[in-house]
């Protein structure tokens, strides 16, 4: 086992500790409806219902998060879905079993209804033509309907303790009691230490089965197990987020993670931060007001983490690609106009004089005046032209001469390499070398730049122009 | 857990449906197979295409589309309902496109992200606004079919007017027994069912062909997009109408119960396509009477019974039925013959 493990490990046994000194009475409904007060109460901790909403809502977060990943990268988002639909008649014989709201009755209904449901589903596919998405959808609306008759024919039973019952269908974590948060945790910490005890088969059999077949990894029993997991963190979540979106809060907070990682690991824990925000997020807010229900204010503040890594994550961020792409395409038309005075200079043969008028400017790159001087404005906004007053042309800097001098190299380095090593037609390389020339990195250049002649010069009969080539003598 | 199952009193169960408030049975049982059908007609297409989590989707974000319609317009116009629906399946349909071509997010997680909000989103409006709106969760949860016939009312104005315009409802024998009686719900998902079935017979080979083999379709000239969106507006109007009776959730299995016990039986759409019909009556009628009998939500008990059809599909189908493979493959032991059957080509692609 690896220190890591171990810590993973240690942790999840510490957890299951907190929550038996968190033992306190439970109180019943909150009778204050200020929501500066409630939110005051949730913050201090200051009672017994709040911390096991909390608590309730961390572990759920755990959980979810860390079953959503797998169910990310499988693929297997419908069946989540069909999962936690399915447990629901599993719920109502769970309270069937005492008429009351029995933590442990109803984890064991909920957890076989949802394994009768898999094993229906694998049952259908099996001995019918029904594709996967047919079946998943009809066991999931079957088992559903049956839960729902199950559920009004409870609440319109004489006897018996109903109330709660309704509480699965939306969630209420104000309704956690200490029981509750406890089989919770015990669910967590199983969860938790056997996904790590597991971590290198499940990675294996989640990304190539056919892989992992072949190393003799035991996948039907792989598969088998995270179901079971996967069904336990279902059950677990129900009071607080409700059957109808407990598949929210198994996919949202991982696809989230899915987002910022490539890496499995850093997957599973993004997604349990994520999953622990929006489940302590939703509980506050829900708490904020009497009677709000739990599970969609959990499910919106998923789904807001995931809209702001959707548009302003680092790396694959909306927004961020959108940002990069409008600098890269601001960088190329600099380059471009460097390019286009460069030329004009070299026509003129290379003098002293760094100095180009707009007009040229403008008829090199058959454009009109207002774009040339809109150009030359740009460039002199990054330094690497000056822009003369009252005189109708620009005068590039020290800088911008290097820029340019580098960019033209680039493009006719290219064009030599692809007509002396790769043996393209010269009139064939122009338009390659006009896009590759923004992009040649250095290691590129000194490649190339190893296997040139002496003195150079580009498939059409031009020199390529050392690096900051010196002012007034042409280039080698 | 005794009398949890009431006994099955023949007169009580069967026999006082009919007689002593038949009006009301005769109602739900219709709205009931109205329902049921559009949904089944539609899903076939979406089995066919794949398409059951979108039907998924769609029929849990017209929540959002109907609470945040009478939040903007007050009241319960079902004109409003429609345009919120509509809105509210267009919005879906984007964010999974979004999310599907900006990220990684598989097609599955994205229709999980999109629709999962949305119907959170409903839900929130609903319990911060419901009192409002005379709407509540559970509604939402197994609708209210048994409340339906309560409001029978003769038809608003703007309807027999415009239904003076409409040549087929001019037609006597339909329109004299309609006018006055017909619930305007019952009588809008009739017409539904009737436009559903009126389009699916005009754009039939369209469908067909697009639904089985999309590149023939776009060889042929049919836009597969206006397809495929047109599929999805239908799929909305159609959820909202059914949400009513049936709550957002049950509509999923209204979509595909019928479709899917259907496809069992045949594999030639005409054919498919009345099984549906078959279907949906029949479970419309035992619904009421199981859900008479356990004393619970009508909506669920219809469903209920509709699997119940599609298991006896499942096991007594003559040609692939779970007891002709058990009979078939236990004297002999080679279990050649492989899942589909004869004709299984159609369906696989």
């Amino acid at each position: 086992m690896t220190p890591r493990r171990a810590i993973a490990l240690l942790l999840a046994c510490g957890l299951l500790l907190c929550t038996h000194t968190a033992w306190a009475d439970r109180i019943g409904d909150i009778t204050s409806t200020d929501w500066r007060e409630q939110a005051w109460r949730f913050v201090t901790l200051a009672d017994p219902a709040v911390r096991f909403a909390l608590a309730g809502s961390i572990l759920l977060g755990l959980n979810c998060g860390l079953l959503g990943g797998f169910i990310v990268v499988r693929r297997m988002a419908l069946f989540g879905d069909m999962l936690s639909h399915a447990v629901l008649p599993g719920v109502a014989l769970g309270f069937l079993w005492n008429m009351s709201k029995d933590p442990v009755a109803i984890f064991v209904g909920a957890t076989l209804a949802g394994l009768a449901g898999a094993a229906l589903v694998g049952l259908l596919r099996r001995t019918t033509r029904l594709k996967e998405d047919t079946v998943l959808g009809l066991v999931l609306a079957l088992f559903f309907a049956g839960g729902i008759c199950m559920v009004t024919r409870i609440q319109s039973l004489p006897q018996g303790n109903k109330s709660g019952i309704d509480k699965f269908l939306f969630g209420q974590a104000a309704a956690l009691g200490p029981g509750d948060v406890q089989l919770m945790a015990a669910v967590t910490v199983l969860a938790l230490a056997l996904v790590c005890l597991f971590y290198k088969e499940l990675l294996v059999a989640s990304f190539d089965g056919a892989f992992a077949a072949s190393l003799r990894l035991p996948v039907a029993a792989l598969h088998f197990g995270l179901l079971l997991l996967l069904s336990f963190a279902v059950v677990v979540a129900l009071q607080a987020v409700g059957v109808v979106l407990v598949s929210a809060m198994l996919i949202t907070p991982a696809a989230a993670a899915y987002l910022l990682t490539d890496r499995l690991h850093r997957l599973l824990q993004g997604a349990m931060v994520m999953g622990v925000l929006a489940g302590v997020g939703g509980a506050f807010i829900s708490f904020l007001g009497t009677n709000l229900p739990t599970g969609p204010f959990m499910v919106l503040t998923a789904s807001a983490i995931f809209a702001i890594v959707f548009l302003f994550g680092e790396r694959r961020g909306v927004l961020m690609r959108w940002w990069r792409r409008r600098a890269q395409a601001a960088r190329v038309r600099r380059e471009n106009t460097l390019k286009a005075v460069f030329h004009i200079l070299e026509s003129r043969g290379l003098g002293h004089v760094r100095s180009v008028a707009l007009h040229e400017l403008a008829a090199h790159r058959q454009g009109t005046m207002a774009t040339a001087r809109s150009e030359a404005r740009v460039l002199a906004g990054h330094g690497l032209a000056t822009l003369p007053a009252g005189a109708e042309s620009l005068d590039l800097t020290h800088e911008g001469w290097q820029r340019a001098c580098e960019i033209v190299r680039n493009h006719r380095l290219w064009e030599w390499y692809l007509t002396h090593q790769m043996a393209i037609a010269p009139d064939h390389v122009h338009a390659d070398a006009e896009n590759i020339e923004h992009l040649l990195g250095e290691d590129a250049v000194r490649q190339i730049e190893r296997a040139l002649p002496p003195s150079p010069v580009d498939p059409h009969g031009r020199p390529i122009p050392a690096l900051g080539a010196g002012r007034g003598e042409r280039t080698p | 857990m005794t009398g949890l199952v009431p006994p099955l009193e023949w007169q009580r169960v069967f026999v006082e449906p009919w007689a002593a408030n038949s009006t009301s049975s005769a109602w739900i049982v219709l709205m009931g197979f109205f329902a049921t059908a559009t949904c089944g007609l539609v899903g076939n297409y979406l089995i066919l295409r794949r398409m059951v989590l979108v039907g998924d989707a769609i029929s849990h974000s017209v929540l959002a589309g109907i609470a945040g319609a009478f939040l903007l317009s007050g009241s319960r116009g079902s004109a409003w309902m429609f345009v919120g629906s509509l809105a509210a399946g267009i919005i879906t349909a984007l964010l999974i496109e979004a999310i599907h071509r900006h990220t990684r997010v598989k097609q599955d997680s994205a229709i999980g992200i999109a629709f999962t909000s949305l119907f959170a989103l409903g839900v929130v409006l609903i319990s911060l606004y419901g009192g409002r709106v005379d709407l509540d969760q559970e509604c939402v949860l197994y609708g209210e079919i048994a409340n339906v016939p309560v409001t029978v009312e003769p038809l608003p104005e703007s309807l027999s007017r415009l239904a003076a315009h409409v040549p087929l409802l001019q037609a006597e024998f339909l329109w004299r027994g309609v006018d006055l009686v017909m619930p305007p719900d019952v009588l809008r998902m009739a017409l539904l069912l009737m436009a559903t079935g009126a389009l699916i017979g005009v754009f039939y080979k369209e469908l067909l062909v697009s639904s089985f083999d999309a590149s023939l379709a776009v060889s042929l000239g049919i836009p597969a997009a206006v397809v495929h969106y047109g599929i999805m507006g239908i799929l909305s109007l159609v959820a909202v109408s059914a949400f009513e009776a049936v709550g957002a959730i049950l509509v999923i299995a209204m979509l595909i119960l019928p479709g899917a016990t259907a496809q069992l039986l045949s594999q030639r759409l005409p054919v498919i396509l009345g099984l549906t019909l078959l279907h949906a009556a029949l479970s419309a009628v035992t619904g009421l009477h199981l859900g008479t009998w356990l004393d619970c939500s009508i909506a669920g008990a219809m469903v209920v019974a509709g699997g119940g059809w599609f298991a006896l599909a499942w096991v007594f189908n003559p040609r692939e039925g779970l007891l002709r493979r058990v009979l078939r493959s236990a004297p002999r032991h080679d279990a050649a013959q492989p899942a589909g059957g004869i004709g299984s080509k159609e369906h696989s692609r």
